[in-house]
């Protein structure tokens, strides 16, 4: 248990610091660039075109594929891979560990996604058309590149990481979720080093464009920087990103020895179930998951700080979550409320680690960054604290909450603080 | 096909399988994996685009005859000599 006040009583040894980030945004392909473009307003939504869907709006990223992987990797692996070997690498440059000499069977891989194989099997498929769909001309790495670990499979290859790997599905709560989950194997001892947080390579699969056309949720407008919208009375939908962000976590004591620089300790999660609608949220079920993440921190809802919201833009959604933060959060003066799909989209398995990097920086900073094109507020969404079009400063804010929801009900929270 | 046109389509082939692999000075008679990066899955891409660019079945069993250039050319010859050249 953690006591009040939320300064952990936990040994070092069980006490978990995040001390690397490394990330691919679509306005920023490392986390300084990423926290600049967050603070200027400047959204990462542009014009896209896939097959069958035709033209709509994604975040598109533009890391340097080739720093870290050869042709013949792209060639043979998949986005979501790239985009992991890119985190990956850049977290372990970010968190100046000794990676040649490490002991790598002692380095975890905790990746969530929010789906996997879609893009590349929507490819062979397509690919199978032209040969009247004779499955003797389908590919033999179709396995290799849809079997679930992929994401985390391919970082582990590239980087030579013979520690346990794991991808880890939970829809779009899975970025929290692979922290969560990195976080715990570290208290178990399975590793010395995790390498948690989140990937999407969705915006190369038309499904789910399609699927969010066809739900009446795809975001559209005519200028793309305005299209996600959260909060907005104009809101329409999501717009569907790529991306990736991914944590070095280490335990306390470990982070102390080297001398790492520690950008917060993850001082509370908590991860629950709807169980009530395959893709509606649950408002009551969200602000359980929030008041159980308070609980194992051992804080009280007003000594949150920042909240980063996990609103997609949707109608529903929005107000859901909102409802949600009214009940765990009313009365609380001081706390701030900023979404980051608002400049990145929604970028499905990368959102919540993505979202909490964009947000992390404000213990260095001490400023809260804005939700972009709030135009009106719709009255549903107008919770008190919320940080509208204008970052906000906020002196040295402490603690951080990071919520991130996804479809058939998964909830997931973080809390991280300032040490 | 001429021997000589099947070897230019080879090269073709590992120019997209192997692209970081520099095959202007390859040698015929050595075999590929003594001088180029090469798995078991870019074999088996090699016979995926002969099936795909010319419809050329090669079974399992011959899989070993694709072993250096000069070895494939000789053995698709007789199998694509009637083809042309796309």
């Amino acid at each position: 248990m953690i006591a009040s006040g939320g300064t952990s009583q936990l040994p070092e040894n069980q006490r978990i610091v995040i001390s690397g980030i490394g990330l691919t945004a679509p306005n920023g392909n490392d986390w300084a660039e990423f926290r600049s473009n967050i603070l200027a307003g400047k959204s990462g939504v542009s014009e896209y075109e896939i097959r069958y869907v035709g033209k709509t709006l994604a975040g598109i990223c533009d890391f340097d594929v080739k720093r870290y992987q050869s042709r013949k990797d792209t060639r043979r692996g998949t986005r979501a891979g790239s985009v992991g070997i890119y985190s990956a690498n850049e977290a372990v440059k970010h968190a100046g560990l000794d990676w040649e000499n490490i002991d790598r069977s002692r380095v975890g891989m905790y990746i969530g996604v929010t789906e996997h194989g879609n893009v590349e099997t929507e490819n062979e498929i397509f690919e199978l058309q032209g040969f009247d769909y004779d499955t003797s001309f389908w590919s033999h790495h179709h396995n290799p590149r849809t079997v679930a670990n992929n994401p985390a499979g391919e970082v582990a290859l590239n980087m030579g990481i013979t520690g346990p790997h794991y991808t880890i599905g939970a829809a779009c709560a899975a970025g929290n979720a692979g922290l969560i989950q990195g976080a715990q194997m570290l208290r178990l001892n399975e590793c010395d080093v995790a390498i948690a947080g989140g990937v999407s390579e969705s915006i190369h699969t038309f499904g789910i464009f399609a699927s969010f056309k066809s739900q009446g949720a795809l975001a559209s407008h005519d200028d793309p920087t305005k299209a996600s919208r959260p909060f907005d009375t104009q809101r329409n939908g999501i717009v569907v990103a790529e991306g990736g962000c991914l944590f070095v976590l280490e335990r306390l004591d470990d982070a102390k020895r080297r001398g790492a620089t520690i950008y917060g300790e993850l001082v509370g999660y908590a991860m629950n179930t709807d169980a009530t609608d395959f893709v509606l949220p649950n408002s009551d079920r969200q602000a359980e998951c929030v008041a159980l993440a308070l609980k194992k921190a051992g804080l009280k809802a007003e000594q949150i700080d920042i909240v980063s919201t996990h609103a997609t833009g949707t109608s529903l959604g929005d107000a859901q979550e909102c409802a949600a933060l009214r009940r765990a959060f009313g009365g609380c003066e001081k706390t701030l409320f900023n979404n980051t799909k608002s400049l990145i989209g929604h970028a499905m398995g990368a959102a919540g680690a993505l979202e909490l990097s964009g947000n992390l920086a404000s213990f260095q900073d001490g400023v809260c960054h804005a939700t972009i094109n709030v135009d009106e507020l719709d009255p549903e969404c107008a919770l008190e604290g919320l940080v509208i079009n204008e970052p906000r400063e906020t002196g040295r804010p402490r603690f951080i909450l990071n919520n991130s929801f996804g479809m058939l009900g998964i909830n997931s929270v973080v809390i991280i603080e300032r040490i | 096909m001429t021997s000589s046109e099947i070897r230019e389509e080879i090269l073709d082939i590992l120019e997209n399988i192997a692209p970081d692999e520099d095959l202007s000075d390859l040698t015929d008679d050595v075999a590929f994996v003594d001088q180029l990066e090469l798995d078991s899955m870019d074999f088996l891409d090699i016979v995926m685009e002969l099936r795909k660019r010319h419809r050329v079945q090669i079974p399992e069993e011959d899989y070993t005859e694709l072993a250096s250039m000069a070895s494939t050319v000789a053995y698709l010859t007789p199998l694509m000599k009637d083809m042309q050249k796309a």
